[in-house]
């Protein structure tokens, strides 16, 4: 009953076989062992599970694995890949500079608490600072509106995106 | 003694984020085991009813699935679970005590109660399984409404009491009966408070997997209480404690519902690992959490205030309705914190609070961030409203008359708090804080200038001001380990676990000022049981306040060694000596220094002899207990503008201070506020679960139960006082809930000045139908319209940020 399935993820090929009914979420977190993308609605309103799939942010609770056939999907674990295997010390201390610019602004702007719904808010706004060098609050308000987080309140987030599109501006 | 940067007060950046960011954070369902199987629930569709029988032969013969259990099932592991609070001390206090069970025999008691787990070999087959299972049950007509409830020839939850009434108490001060014969005016109001739910966006999940051959059993568990799990179940399972090891790894958000146990989930996936030999994991769905999480905040209020002409407070008079939910596992500690909070920053001489906690067919209630307090604080702050306004006083004005002034501490208020030592506020400086918030608001301009400038322009913009106390860091105690290590890198294990509050930085920051040494090489480790075993778990606000206590004191012990050790080994006087970037130093002889880790390994010494009774090692264990918790303050101030025609209302600004005594990392408290604000703002405007009259939940996904979003959040300015509690050496108090406590009443007040006392918010959630009514005179309002006002049709979202 498994059916053929081929793409890439994070820039590697993966081929397997999988049940029609695979979400993507689930082949993502457990078949790929992609944990990163995390699960916390399975009906596509808080976004916690949101991958870019040919680039772009989508809900990967709403789609099966079997749609994925063919594309490319990016996880949040294609953003900072230098740290795959880093462990407590070494993730958790000085000279992090393999962080992706946003996760660094994250950072520095206190934008994550639990960190539960953070992978999938940063593939919601990668996309979205490609597409605007430069936003205002309310774009990014609106950008973010479709991602829960019950932590921080969103003004950290917010504050983040302002940071790394400030520093994007000026290294540019 | 302490040479370099201090850290105590710093916004020093979190240790942990470098892990979350990446995808890289261990969460429950990240865990993954060779030959593990996967569990699901089957859940009563019935709210209530008599369970005449379960029948589960097609869903064991389905393949794929291992095995099936009901509650006949379990044999001797059946039973109810712990009652995890025991009542205060209050005279003439009656409580029926009535806990949840693991899978449900002879009843169904509330919509989402377990009947049936599957184990299976993945979760998909699982779920597939459960559509296999036959319930036969006898539906009952549900308890849903708290009067009706209470009602002769009510149906029961629990027959066996007699009536619905999980509990009955009654808490005095002073003789308000007496007293309200000279009051000038009494206010009396009917208060309503609904039930939402924490909606943290990581639901909850166990795994566990037994070792055979070690004869041990590791269980993962997104509890705020890894300990506790340990420790009861060893009991229930017959295994020593050291044979259990609960992990709470990351947790996705707590605020709560994560403190419960045991939930059914949590005794029986580590009992299925068990007796299947394999390892099982469970991973509650969204519309799970909806029914088998726990939930808050349901309470109806008959109060009264009773005010001389100045303003000054005579007394409070409450009688007030809890709704427990089908069980009442954690005891009084909601409704207790109520009646104590709505004491609120005032002199009080003269209470009389009566409540009644009340069996229903709904989802256990325990305590969700605020865990009462909100209504405590709503309560008295809409009664000084109303008083101000009768009186034709300003509502600044009438809380300044009241404050406790700063030198009225300790203050005794002479009843019971949560953790039944009296409620003994142990400082504050109520009218310092007012005063920043009227400052930061710019309350008089707004009320003179800029309101009426904007009324006149049609527009309905309002402020809301109010103030609050958080009882918070109460026992009973909480322990930590600090060792230095021969690398010289520090660990520091504690028992608490954590959900996003920071702990990995904060407790760092603790050990860094004391061991003179960057954070960054300080490791924290938490919720492990086999690193740490001693301990409670992380509620109520007191991680900072008594973990954080510990951290300290076990680095002032370790402290303690290294100048002893260190002053043998170079030669000098202890008073001599500087702890400096991971090394000890002779003060003005920077050539005369030791490396912490080396004398982290010449404290373990391979061979030769020690003076007898030397401990070895750079390590020391310190416990913390307060005699009782302290009191935290603070002020929220909001500007809002209230559309009349569609309801909807738009936060323009909002200012929170706040006292939380000696702040750790205010970019830490400072997260907590922000986020605590957002929940008091969904709270206020959103979050309510609808019941069906059957007790079924009308709004059980994100689709129907609306959170705030980014759009409804707005920015917070933060201002801190700082009054130290004198019942630590840190002098911290908590703030992990400060935010989510006084919103809705801040917010009421607004919506009411907004709309020039057309209306009276006496309900929450004020969602923009209910705001409707009340401006139209409508059923559902709650409330009193006090004149007609706008006539168009609401619909929609509550609020939008200020542009």
């Amino acid at each position: 009953m498994g059916i053929p399935v081929s793409l890439t993820v994070n820039g590697a090929g993966v081929a397997r076989e999988v049940e029609p009914r695979l979400l993507l979420s689930d082949f993502l977190r457990h078949d790929l062992g992609l944990t990163g993308t995390h699960v916390g609605c399975e009906h596509g309103v808080c976004g916690a599970c949101t991958v870019l799939l040919d680039g772009e942010a989508v809900r990967s609770c709403l789609l099966f694995a079997v749609q994925a056939h063919g594309h490319t999907v990016a996880t949040v674990e294609s953003l900072a890949p230098d740290l795959g295997g880093a462990t407590g010390a070494a993730a958790a201390g000085p000279g992090h500079g393999a962080l992706h610019p946003l996760q660094e602004a994250f950072r520095e702007a206190h934008a994550l608490q639990c960190g539960f719904c953070t992978p999938g808010i940063l593939m919601t706004l990668v996309p979205f600072l490609a597409e605007h060098a430069s936003p205002g609050e309310a774009e990014i308000r609106e950008a973010l509106s479709g991602n829960l987080c019950r932590c921080t309140g969103y003004k950290n987030i917010v504050d983040a995106v302002v940071l790394a599109a400030r520093r994007a501006a000026e290294a540019a | 003694m302490r040479a370099g940067p201090h850290w105590l007060g710093e916004r020093v950046r979190r240790l942990e984020d470098a892990k979350l960011l990446t995808g890289r954070a261990l969460f429950t369902d990240d865990v993954d085991l060779p030959g593990m199987l996967h569990a699901a629930f089957l859940r009563s569709d019935d709210a209530h009813g008599v369970l005449r029988g379960v029948d589960v032969s097609a869903a064991r013969a389905r393949p794929g699935v291992v095995a099936v259990f009901t509650a006949d099932d379990l044999g001797d592991y059946w039973r109810p679970g712990p009652a995890l609070v025991p009542p205060p001390p209050i005279p003439g206090l009656v409580f029926n005590s009535a806990t949840q069970v693991p899978l449900a025999r002879g009843k169904v008691r509330h919509a989402g109660e377990a009947i049936a787990l599957v184990v299976a070999e993945s979760r998909y087959l699982a779920e597939d399984a459960l559509g296999d299972i036959a319930v036969d049950v006898a539906p009952l007509p549900a308890v849903t409404d708290l009067e009706a409830a209470l009602a002769e020839g009510a149906p029961l939850v629990h027959e066996g009491f007699g009536s619905n009434v999980a509990a009955h108490a009654r808490q005095v001060k002073g003789d308000y009966a007496a007293a309200r014969g000279g009051a000038y005016r009494v206010i009396r109001r009917r208060f309503r408070y609904d039930r939402g739910a924490a909606a943290a966006i990581e639901n909850r999940g166990v795994v566990a997997a037994w070792d055979a051959k070690s004869e041990e059993l590791t269980v993962w568990d997104t509890t705020q209480a890894p300990i506790p799990i340990r420790n009861g179940l060893a009991g229930m399972l017959g295994l020593r404690e050291s044979q259990v090891r609960v992990v709470a790894p990351f947790i996705g958000g707590g605020f709560g519902p994560k403190i419960m146990m045991f939930y059914p989930e949590e005794v029986l996936v580590p009992w299925a690992a068990l007796r299947l030999g394999r390892p099982v994991k469970w991973i509650e769905d969204r519309q799970e959490n909806f029914y088998a999480t726990t939930q808050e905040r349901l309470q109806i209020h008959d109060a009264e205030l009773a005010v001389a002409e100045d303003g000054a407070i005579i007394g409070v008079h409450d009688v007030f309705l809890f709704d427990t939910g089908a069980y009442d596992p954690y005891g009084l500690t909601i409704p207790i914190n109520s009646q104590c909070t709505l004491l609120g920053p005032y002199a009080v001489p003269h209470y009389d609070s009566t409540f009644t906690a009340v069996f229903t067919n709904r989802p256990i209630v325990t305590p969700v961030r605020g865990a009462g307090r909100q209504h405590g604080v709503f309560v008295m702050e809409r009664l000084l409203d109303l008083a101000a306004r009768e009186l034709g006083m300003d509502r600044v004005e009438i809380r300044r008359r009241n404050f406790l002034p700063p030198d009225a501490f300790p203050h005794d208020h002479q009843i019971l708090f949560q953790d039944f030592a009296p409620l003994t506020y142990d400082s504050g400086n109520y009218g310092a804080a007012m005063d920043r918030a009227v400052a930061a608001i710019g309350y008089e301009e707004f009320v003179r200038t800029e309101q009426p400038k904007l009324r006149a322009a049609g527009r309905r913009v309002g402020l809301g001001i109010v103030s609050y106390i958080e009882g918070t860091g109460i026992g009973p105690y909480e322990g930590a380990r600090v060792t230095i290590e021969p690398s010289g890198a520090v660990r520091v294990a504690t028992g608490v676990g954590t959900q996003g509050q920071g702990h990995f930085t904060t407790f760092a920051q603790l050990v860094s000022d004391v061991l003179g040494m960057d954070p960054s090489k300080v490791q924290v480790i938490t919720g492990d049981t086999r690193e740490f075993h001693w301990g409670t778990g992380t509620f109520a606000s007191r991680g900072a306040v008594v973990a954080g206590n510990a951290v300290h004191e076990a680095a002032v012990r370790v402290r303690a060694k290294v100048l002893k050790l260190a002053a043998d080994a170079l030669g000098a006087d202890e008073r001599e000596l500087v702890l400096a970037c991971g090394s000890v130093q002779v003060r003005g002889d920077p050539g005369r220094a030791v490396r912490l880790g080396d004398l982290a390994a010449k404290a373990n010494p391979l061979r030769g002899a020690v003076t007898p009774g030397t401990e070895p090692g750079l390590e020391a264990t310190a416990y913390f207990g307060p005699a009782r918790g302290n009191a935290a303050n603070g002020v929220h101030a909001a500007i809002v503008e209230v559309d009349p025609e569609t309801c909807q209302v738009a936060i323009r600004r909002y200012v929170v201070v706040h006292d939380c005594g000696t702040p750790i990392n205010p970019m830490v408290v400072e997260g907590q506020v922000q986020g605590g604000v957002a929940m008091g703002i969904g709270n206020a405007f959103y979050e309510e679960l609808v019941w069906g009259e059957n007790g079924q939940l009308m709004n059980a996904s994100f689709m129907d139960y609306l959170l705030p979003t980014a759009l409804d959040v707005p920015a917070v300015q933060i201002e801190h006082t700082v009054t130290p509690s004198p019942l630590n050496p840190l002098g911290t108090k908590g703030v992990g809930e400060a935010g989510a406590i006084p919103a809705a009443a801040a917010l009421a007040q607004a919506v009411e000045d907004a709309l020039g006392g057309a209306v009276e918010v006496l309900e929450i959630p004020l969602s923009p139908n209910r705001l409707f009514d009340l401006l139209h005179g409508g059923a559902g309002g709650g409330g009193h319209a006090v004149s007609p006002a706008a006539r168009e049709t609401a619909a929609g979202r509550g609020t939008g940020v200020a542009e």
